[in-house]
């Protein structure tokens, strides 16, 4: 008799866990076990933790399938397990009511998954898992039987370009590494994913920690390196202990090590934690920061294909760039250039969060719209408020506003709108979000983690701030708009690094594109979206008051009293302008000037 | 704190070390880094304390002082940004009665920090109370996992 083949896939990245996924985990493990169905000689039941699959806004996600039929489940909690254990895993019964909906599907369908192929479906944890998905054939394909110079022209021929931010065209930095001639040679996986607001690499390594791994083996393989390291940050701890049982898992079989796949070459992964400090994505910081030192960037060049770590010639590839590479090698570069741009090609996975419907993991063609990606897989906006802008690539990139919808997503596209691609976090504002603000907590962002080493960078970035301060708390002065545009001007042509070139974007494209906030601000005194604290007066408007206590009791102050059904005051002497009242009313009696 | 300190050099000199690492197992074994453990250090390996101070003041992740038992932790990214951290943050302050400049309770109870991004952006704004994610955090979510660490006799007002 044929046996029934039961999978169940719980989501266990950062989203998945954050929402429970352990918990369901264990209570699928418990209930199968409880209810006998692994004795049964009819079925082969059993339950996996897969990576990030997306959609971690309908998280806890769970896929049941029965001989291949598979059903997704979205927000699911332990207690609901035992129903779908005896409807649908005993009687192949679906629990329709808490399946997805049209959501996910639409979600889905404008997608196009590389790097994400084989994440939310494989056990990140198991290297079983990825060999049965052709995980190591690549590698092992091109250390039996290919020459470097082969494969750098299949990856130059793909046109993948370095997903970390600058766009490098990756065969050609492989190119470069390879025809300096030296006995030691570094790769390395730059994991320090500091953008706030993206993390992609975080959910790739995650999710498919292997594909990292032969990608960096085949990159290794490509310029003649022995040694590679990740870098990777030290507030991803799953991600860290992933990898690192990853790298355990390749070297138990020979795929790292000495004499890899039975070949004369050897190849060694090394874990460097960083220790936070968005600076050390650059090149060169990152660099000093393995070697132990202060993470701070120095001139370029020589650049680190010619001298990098301990002065060797050094590749430094992002972890979705690395990622990429098993893929390409497997369907062939021309697979990997039919999706994409005429110069972006490929695929580009991005954190979409912020004010959207599907927060979650997106993998698109190079050139989408903006449109597709906001509306079409996003799903639209929160709450039926109104697009603003997007922004794009964190603290070095811009603010993209919502007439520019139309723009394809690539490269060159947001590079003429004054924003970039960058590492891939796309971030959606909407009417509630004040530009001046976003521009001041990029601003802050970078000061805080300039590495002071050149001028430009550690002054101009302080003066941007003192400046976006007194905007904000209404003692800007009219002269201060075009202060700030000199001033970024200056910075970007004089710093040293790519964070002090890039640091003024976020303020110059909301000043582009968002004027006539900056003027509300300078002139009227009065932040338009509400957000700047020291321009709101919070009130309570009385007639609308039932005198419910709810914003008495959230207000952390104290600044609110009133006594009960009656209509309630707020001090502004004591009122530190959280809004917290303003959230919890549920009356709309709080009133915001 | 000496015979762990050994170990720390013991592995710094097994493995390619380097003053980052020594820092990081250091932190891992007292919390923070100890004067007297950078002054150990910086004797038995010959590698003067201002190196140490440079690298360990460069980077956010270490730290000077002693910590509180308990870590509060608020994400201050950008999808935490505008989905309200600022909020979490000033509740969390208030109610660990925490001035500006100070982050440990005087009690070394609790430790407010916050952090640039756990990449956890799709379920912000994010809190971590000792390291566990909370997702989509709110400020009476964020209170009452707060108070129930406090325990009932701190409950009262």
């Amino acid at each position: 008799m044929q046996k029934n083949n039961i999978e169940i896939r719980v989501c266990m990245g950062t989203g998945g866990i954050a929402s429970g996924g352990a918990e369901v985990l264990d209570a699928f493990k418990r209930e199968i076990e409880a209810s006998g169905i692994r004795a049964s000689v009819r079925e082969n039941c059993s339950t996996h933790r897969v990576g990030c699959r997306g959609l971690c806004a309908k998280d806890v996600l769970v896929d049941v399938a029965i001989n291949n039929e598979k059903v997704t489940y979205q927000y699911i909690k332990p207690d609901m397990v035992s129903r779908i254990v005896k409807e649908h895993v005993m009687e192949n019964n679906p629990v329709t009511e808490w399946t997805v909906g049209e959501e996910y599907h639409s979600f889905h369908k404008k997608q196009i998954k590389v790097v994400l192929s084989d994440c939310g479906r494989l056990d990140p944890e198991s290297i079983d898992d990825y060999i049965a998905a052709n995980g190591y054939e690549a590698a092992k394909n091109i250390f039996k039987s290919w020459t470097p110079e082969q494969v750098i022209a299949e990856i130059k021929a793909s046109g993948l370009r370095g997903r970390g931010g600058a766009g490098f065209p990756t065969g050609m930095k492989w190119e470069l590494a390879r025809a300096n001639v030296n006995d030691d040679k570094y790769i390395i996986c730059n994991a320090d994913e500091g953008d706030p607001g993206a993390f992609m690499d975080r959910a790739v390594i995650e999710g498919n920690p292997h594909s990292v791994i032969e990608g960096m083996l085949i990159g290794a393989f490509a310029i003649g390196s022995r040694k590679g390291y990740v870098y990777i940050r030290a507030e991803y701890p799953l991600a860290v202990d992933r990898l690192r049982l990853a790298i355990r898992e390749a070297t138990e079989r020979g795929f790292l090590g000495k004499k890899i796949f039975g070949t004369e070459l050897d190849f060694e992964i090394v874990v460097k934690l960083g220790a936070g400090a968005f600076v050390c994505g650059e090149e060169t910081a990152l660099i000093a920061s393995i070697e132990g030192q202060r993470g701070m960037p120095r001139a370029k060049p020589p650049f680190p294909v010619n001298k990098g770590l301990w002065q060797k010639p050094t590749v430094i590839n992002n972890v979705e760039t690395l990622a990429n590479i098993p893929y390409i090698m497997r369907k062939g570069a021309e697979w990997f250039a039919s999706y994409g741009t005429e110069k972006s090609k490929g695929t580009k996975v991005f954190a979409l969060t912020g004010k959207i419907m599907n927060t979650g993991l997106i993998e698109v063609p190079m050139g989408i719209t903006l449109r597709e990606i906001i509306y079409d897989i996003g799903g639209g906006i929160e709450g039926g408020r109104k697009l603003k802008a997007v922004q794009t690539g964190g603290p070095s990139g811009g603010c993209i506003p919502a007439d520019m919808l139309d723009l394809n997503v690539d490269y060159e596209s947001l590079a003429k709108v004054g924003s970039i691609v960058g590492s891939g976090g796309m971030i959606v504002l909407n009417e509630d979000d004040c530009m001046v603000n976003m521009a001041k907590y990029f601003i802050q962002f970078t000061q805080e983690e300039s590495c002071g080493k050149c001028v430009p960078c550690r002054v101009g970035t302080k003066r941007l701030l003192e400046i976006m301060e007194r905007v904000t708390t209404g003692q800007g002065k009219e002269s201060d708009l075009e202060l700030l545009e000199t001033l970024s001007a200056s910075i970007k042509v004089t710093s040293l690094c790519g964070l002090g070139q890039t640091a003024p974007n976020p303020v110059l494209s909301t000043l582009k594109y968002f004027r006539e906030e900056f003027e509300a601000h300078i002139r009227d005194k009065k932040c338009p979206a509400k957000v700047c604290k020291e321009l709101i007066i919070y009130s309570v408007l009385e007639d609308a008051c039932k005198g419910c206590g709810a914003c008495l009791r959230a207000c952390p102050a104290g600044a609110i009293t009133g006594e009960k059904k009656k209509p309630h005051r707020i001090d502004p002497e004591i009122c530190i302008r959280c809004g917290a009242c303003f959230d919890v009313c549920k009356f709309k009696s709080i009133g915001r000037d | 704190m000496m015979n762990s300190l050994q170990t720390i050099v013991d592995k710094y000199r097994e493995t390619e070390g380097n003053v980052i690492t020594l820092l990081q197992d250091t932190q891992e074994a007292f919390g923070y880094i100890p004067r007297e453990a950078v002054e150990y250090l910086s004797r038995t390996l010959d590698i003067a304390p201002s190196r140490f101070y440079g690298v360990a003041t460069f980077y956010v992740q270490f730290h000077l002082k002693p910590r509180g038992k308990n870590i509060v932790t608020i994400c201050c990214g950008t999808a935490c940004h505008v989905k309200g951290s600022e909020r979490l943050l000033n509740s969390a302050t208030q109610e660990l009665n925490l001035t500006e400049g100070r982050d440990m309770t005087e009690d070394g109870q609790f430790t407010l920090e916050r952090v640039n991004c756990v990449g956890a952006c799709s379920i912000a704004p994010v809190s971590l109370i000792n390291k566990k994610v909370h997702g989509k955090a709110t400020t009476e979510k964020l209170l009452k996992e707060i108070r129930a660490i406090k325990g009932p006799g701190d409950a009262k007002e």
